[in-house]
């Protein structure tokens, strides 16, 4: 009987347990589906176009195949040919055929005329076959290179894109550089990181004596200073760019003033340079470094600096050896923060930077807006996110998740 | 008792500190300060000394049906993002906080990870599923990019009321009779009001500054207030943008103030700062 109530009272338990936990997995999953529609799908979408191939497959589906077939030694059978060439003049109409010669013009530049001209020029029936007819268009088909470049088209999925957002290619022997003229995602990988570098050098040297100052102060006097910090941290972004714009341009509010005391003869070049990237970046997120520098150094008790000195440590000494590395933790999790955040920049640059002080993200904007050569967007946009993830990793262990932003 | 004398080196490193400190106070406070007098200036160029005071930009600003309906699309679409954002936020918040639910650290690392992926990488993926559902060019799609930034502010400054909250207040509330909903609406929502109101804030603060999915997702006529200033920068910067910076400015520090408001309130309720 008291064995029965029991399991009967523990069954009834579980069942309301059970019932709590779809109640509160109810109220999580509106926010959940939304977010699958925003965020992972984009995301998703954005990761499988980096590596997703579909133009010739979609033009010209039976060569694709065929291609696939193919080992790639010595010029392709003329069955490929009599493929090519009969779905090549159906596709002339098409947007398919665009689509196709502009994902071939980036194996090589030049390919994209090929195709269309080939497309446009081809008309059964071949009185001396296929192959002399594509060839009497251009020789170029008689060549091997051209097929060699459609086979690799043919596949599903390529490394092209993520190849090229590193200046890196697909040769007859293996992955090989990119010619150096062509060579422009490197040097702008390296400019990114280094004006992130730059910046988070520029906040750390700036914020550690405001956070040092803020954390000696007493608690009211703290109260305001943090709100001079926090003033510009609310000011819109767009709104302390038009400041900069309007203090550092030819005839802005500094020149103005050098100028009219004499001390330079003509206007300084000062916005659309890498110092005006420096300066306004810097403006920028100085307060993500001196938010966590400050949350560290008010939780170090003093007491522990006044032991020091009583066992005779001269104050530099207690500073360096007792003081320094327990700010450690904040001075990592600042330059991260800041360091993540910078390298996404690229209204900042956009604006007060020139042409050679553009960052990573100006190049994703470039291709997903200016030329809509997604497959390029979605490898840069790969490449970043992994950056961000890695040094995201390295934050999170340091401080948690969730305080991003938030100070 | 007096405390040894420091060191005359000690004093200056302190004062050097102190006034590389202030210097910076100063780089980070003045830009914008700067460009108020500016934008009360009676003349069209942008540098002191002023030739006189007016309020000609901020008319200039008002009369101009460009400014005005960006400011108009940004007050809207603000409005959606805070109301969207709220909602699911506050809900899942709720969620988060019953130790019943499984996987719960994985959930708040999902829901919180738009802040830390970059917002151009963001909008990339955006600008592939969205132009795919018909969503670019429309009020629609911006309203559900900014939701997604906004959202997670939301659920940690819910998250942060509810942390300190007693689940056994409920159960006295039911034991007293209150149907559950009574219970949330005179129980629940008055603690966590402070963290629901600043979360409300945060989001309209994100929407209102946002700019880089604006430009990758909307066409002419979703143009933002920070779309419009963006462009306008791009050509050239005139006093009335300055007007319009000043406004946004005035919004966004009123914010600020009702956010710090707001904390102080909440730390007042759970029983002074944790």
């Amino acid at each position: 009987m008291a064995a029965d109530a029991t399991t009967a009272l523990r069954r009834r338990l579980m069942r309301a347990e059970r019932r709590a936990r779809w109640r509160a997995f109810a109220l999580v999953a509106p926010l959940l589906g939304f977010l699958a529609f925003t965020f992972a799908v984009p995301l998703a979408s954005m990761l499988w176009r980096a590596v997703a191939d579909p133009e010739l497959g979609a033009a010209l589906p039976r060569t694709a195949a065929l291609l696939r077939a193919w080992n790639g030694a010595g010029m392709p059978s003329d069955t490929v040919f009599a493929a090519a060439t009969e779905e090549l003049a159906r596709a002339a109409q098409d947007k398919a055929a665009g689509l196709l010669a502009k994902r071939l013009n980036y194996e090589e530049p030049g390919y994209r005329t090929l195709i269309l001209k080939t497309a446009n020029r081809l008309s059964p029936p071949f009185a001396q076959g296929p192959r002399a007819a594509m060839e009497a268009i251009d020789p170029r088909w008689g060549e091997r290179a051209i097929w060699l470049a459609m086979r690799r088209a043919a596949a599903p999925v390529t490394g092209f894109y993520l190849l090229a957002a590193l200046d890196l290619q697909q040769g007859e022997q293996g992955v090989v550089a990119v010619p150096a003229e062509r060579a422009i995602f490197r040097i702008v990988l390296g400019r990114t990181l280094g004006i992130a570098a730059a910046t988070t050098a520029a906040c750390l040297a700036l914020g550690f004596p405001v956070a040092l100052l803020l954390a000696r102060a007493p608690p009211r006097r703290a109260g305001l200073l943090m709100l001079l910090v926090l003033l510009p941290f609310w000011t819109p972004l767009l709104v302390r760019i038009a400041a900069w714009i309007v203090l550092l341009q030819e005839h802005g509010v500094i020149n103005d003033t050098l100028t009219g005391l004499g001390l330079t003869g003509q206007p300084l070049p000062l916005l659309y340079s890498r110092s005006a990237v420096l300066i306004a970046m810097t403006h920028v997120l100085l307060p993500y470094m001196i938010l966590p520098l400050y949350s560290v150094m008010r939780s170090i008790p003093p007491v522990y600096l006044r032991a020091a000195a009583s066992l005779g440590a001269p104050p530099f000494a207690a500073f360096r050896r007792v003081f320094l590395p327990q700010c450690l933790p904040g001075i990592a999790a600042g330059s991260l923060l800041v360091f993540i955040l910078a390298i996404g920049y690229y209204i900042t640059p956009a604006l007060v930077g020139g042409a050679a002080d553009q960052m990573i993200s100006s190049q994703i904007a470039f291709y997903t807006i200016g030329t809509a050569n997604w497959g390029m967007a979605a490898a840069l946009s790969a490449v970043l996110l992994a950056a961000t993830l890695i040094l995201y990793a390295a934050y999170a262990r340091l401080a948690g998740i969730g305080v991003l932003r938030l100070g | 008792m007096t405390r040894p004398a420091e060191p005359l080196s000690a004093r200056l490193a302190r004062r050097v500190n102190t006034v590389i400190a202030i210097l910076t106070l100063v780089f980070l406070a003045a830009p914008v300060l700067a460009i108020v007098p500016l934008s009360f200036s009676a003349g069209s160029f942008l540098t002191y000394p002023l030739p006189g005071l007016s309020l000609r930009w901020y008319s200039d600003f008002l009369s101009s049906p460009l400014w005005t309906r960006a400011l108009g699309t940004s007050l809207l679409l603000g409005a959606g993002t805070t109301l969207a954002a709220t909602t699911l936020g506050t809900l899942a918040a709720l969620g988060l906080a019953n130790s019943r639910l499984r996987l719960r650290g994985v959930l708040m690392a999902l829901i919180v990870s738009p802040m830390i992926v970059p917002v151009v990488v963001l909008a990339v993926g955006m600008t592939f599923v969205f132009s795919a559902a018909g969503l670019t060019n429309s009020l629609l799609g911006l309203l559900l990019a900014h939701t997604t930034l906004a959202v997670p502010f939301v659920v940690i400054t819910v998250t942060a009321t509810l942390s300190g909250f007693d689940p056994g207040l409920l159960r006295a509330a039911a034991s007293l009779g209150a149907p559950p909903l009574a219970a949330f609406r005179r129980v629940v929502l008055p603690l966590i009001a402070p963290g629901l109101l600043s979360g409300a804030v945060f989001a309209f603060a994100t929407s209102f500054d946002e700019v880089v999915l604006a430009l990758f997702l909307s066409g002419p006529a979703q143009m933002t207030l920070p779309k419009q200033m963006f462009l306008s920068l791009r050509e050239t910067i005139s006093p009335t943008l300055l007007a319009a910076a000043v406004l946004m400015t005035l919004v966004s520090t009123s914010l600020l103030l009702a956010i710090e408001l707001l904390r102080r309130r909440s730390a007042r309720l759970r029983g002074g700062e944790r």
